[in-house]
């Protein structure tokens, strides 16, 4: 991988009042890496990722996302990512096609740019034939799948994905990760937060938030090493107790 | 403006393929206007009234059968005592009672003003009010049948139990008002509660869509809606009830078009409030229908409330919007006759458009 990184963090911190929801925390992400976010619930993951996607304006520190500074252009950093939430979110009383048409013109795309895609990405999701249902009377493995493809409808340079596999099946979340790694070898970066333990050994590199900070940040391999455990799910629960004596 | 009507487009979507969403934007209007209409008629038939003749004149008993011979009264107790009429009210036995006094006889042939006083059970202030109208108009129209001769028949009215009843039953103008405040605050409220609530409102703030567009995509079929809705309920007012429409009726759509606003920037305001739609609609009916129909002067009259309501009554649009669509519709006069009403209404619709677009970049952090 060729040094390049398309996230910057550096001492990115968000303060609600008195209380430290992320502090000062310091990263970097590579092009078409897959970057695992870690962390238990409340530890600070998804207010980092709101400043990151431009929802958050931070309190202190620097950040730019695909090049855009954070705090100056977050209009220009929401045009270049795609993004899908923990809860599985698309219009379920629209049909796919509708879906794919809505998403597509509000990412600015034209009327055959819209076509070619809605085409291409029914295609790759063997769902030609379910076109003009309604999202909602799809099984939800399905539906992620397309709400992961409509995000990546305007090519984005990175993708954010909020715990994308909560409540799936474990067949229907290995295909999903297999839509990940086609993302990342295309050159996007996917930047994934999870709680599935199992689910952060695909990733490249994982950082494991704490209480808002980063406690660890390294290759899944690595960090096995370092904490001496067998699993991700080790390292995570040896972390989790240190930080708390500490 | 692509991205506009696409997202209209969306919204048309959603409202026509929720079947309860379309039950209550079309049906309940229709309904409101006909449940209004029928259950709150000013036609009555044989009303219960007694007469109480101290006079026994020629002239007292004409005038009692003039009155019971209309069809619209119907005598069913004869008093002879003041005591006869407190006890048929009380008992339910009548609605109305006349009173004619002993010099009535007297003063008709000497020219010298004769009185009947009329009593009106004002315990159902709506009917009293009806009946003691069409008692006084019978009293008149009796007069005008003998009007050769010299005499002139004061009526002084005295309603028992609410001395001070003022209500005019005006429906129309009430039902636009809570079909506008259910379309646009309530409907836009939930629909907005909805999108958070799957999580859609989030992957629309991700996007390169401006707030602004997001809520005017939201809104403007609404608007649109409402439009439709107040045009019908009028409609429906004056082809099955016969409710004149006097002002014009450029200024009546440009006062719907300020109310509409007004409900649903109270819409946005609640939705910014909660995170779901039950609490949205909960917190409509509770904060905005309940007051509508009941401090409004829709129902009850303003002016005989105690004094906090008075107050609580005065920042509710809905008033305002009531007394400038009365005036407009049944006397007929200008909105610059209603300048106070319509300016307030306004002033508020701007303080709720601020708060509401405030409370939501605020929600955005």
């Amino acid at each position: 991988m060729t040094h390049e990184p398309v996230i910057i963090a550096r001492q990115l911190t968000k303060r609600f009042g008195p209380f430290t929801a992320v502090d000062a925390i310091s990263f970097e992400v590579e092009k078409g890496e897959i970057f695992g976010f870690l962390g238990a619930n409340g530890a600070g993951k998804t207010t980092a990722m709101r400043m990151l996607t431009g929802l958050l304006t931070p309190t202190s520190g620097q950040a730019s996302v695909a090049g855009f500074d954070v705090f100056r252009s977050a209009e220009q950093i929401k045009r270049h990512i795609g993004y899908m939430s923990q809860r599985f979110s698309l219009y379920e009383d629209l049909t796919v096609k509708e879906n794919i048409r809505l998403f597509g013109t509000i990412y600015g795309l034209t009327q055959r740019q819209i076509n070619d895609k809605t085409f291409q990405l029914l295609r790759k999701l063997g769902l030609l034939d379910e076109a003009k249902q309604l999202v909602g009377a799809l099984p939800l493995g399905w539906k992620q799948k397309l709400a992961f493809s409509i995000a990546l409808i305007h090519e984005p340079k990175i993708v954010f994905l909020d715990e994308p596999t909560g409540g799936v099946d474990p067949i229907t979340r290995r295909q999903f990760w297999e839509l990940i790694y086609q993302a990342a070898h295309e050159g996007v970066t996917v930047f994934v937060t999870t709680h599935y333990m199992d689910e952060s050994e695909y990733c490249h590199r994982v950082s494991i938030m704490v209480d808002g900070r980063i406690a660890a940040l390294d290759t899944p391999r690595q960090l096995k090493l370092t904490y001496e455990a067998d699993s991700m799910d080790e390292v995570f629960v040896k972390l989790a107790r240190t930080t708390s004596l500490s | 403006m692509k991205t506009l009507w696409a997202f209209v487009l969306k919204e048309i979507y959603h409202i026509l393929r929720d079947r309860r969403t379309l039950f209550i934007l079309f049906g309940m209007p229709a309904a409101q206007v006909l449940i209004f209409g029928f259950a709150v008629t000013n036609e009555f038939k044989g009303a219960s009234f007694a007469i109480y003749d101290q006079s026994n004149d020629p002239v007292s008993i004409a005038l009692g059968r003039h009155m019971s011979g209309s069809g619209h009264f119907k005598q069913t107790v004869v008093a002879h005592r003041t005591e006869d009429i407190h006890q048929a009210f009380q008992s339910g036995k009548i609605k109305m009672a006349l009173v004619i006094p002993p010099d009535f006889g007297d003063r008709y042939r000497s020219g010298n003003r004769p009185e009947v006083q009329v009593i009106a059970d004002g315990s159902d202030p709506n009917t009293a009010t009806t009946l003691v109208n069409y008692a006084s108009m019978m009293i008149a129209q009796f007069k005008a049948q003998r009007v050769n001769q010299p005499f002139h028949i004061e009526v002084a009215t005295r309603m028992v139990y609410n001395p001070e009843l003022k209500s005019v039953f005006m429906f129309v103008p009430g039902v636009i008002t809570l079909v506008l405040m259910l379309i646009s605050a309530l409907m836009t409220s939930l629909t907005l509660a909805k999108e958070k609530e799957t999580g859609t409102m989030e992957l629309l703030l991700v996007s390169p869509l401006h707030p602004m567009m997001i809520i005017v995509g939201k809104v403007l079929p609404y608007v649109l809606l409402s439009l439709i809705n107040a045009v019908l309920i009028i409609a429906m007012g004056v082809y099955i009830f016969d409710v004149p429409i006097k002002g014009s009726l450029i200024a009546l759509l440009g006062l719907n078009t300020l109310f509409i606003i007004t409900a649903l920037s109270l819409g946005i305001l609640i939705s910014t409030r909660t995170q779901t739609q039950q609490s949205a609609m909960l917190i409509s009916l509770l904060s905005l229908m309940m007051p509508s129909m009941l401090l409004s002067g829709f129902v009850f009259p303003i002016e005989s409330m105690p004094w906090l309501l008075q107050m609580i009554s005065t920042v509710i649009p809905a008033k305002y919007f009531i007394i400038s669509l009365k005036a407009i519709m049944l006397k007929g006069v200008g909105l610059i006759v209603v300048w106070r009403e319509v300016s307030v209404l306004a002033i508020l619709t701007f303080v709720f458009l601020l708060a509401s677009w405030k409370n939501f970049k605020l929600r955005l952090e």
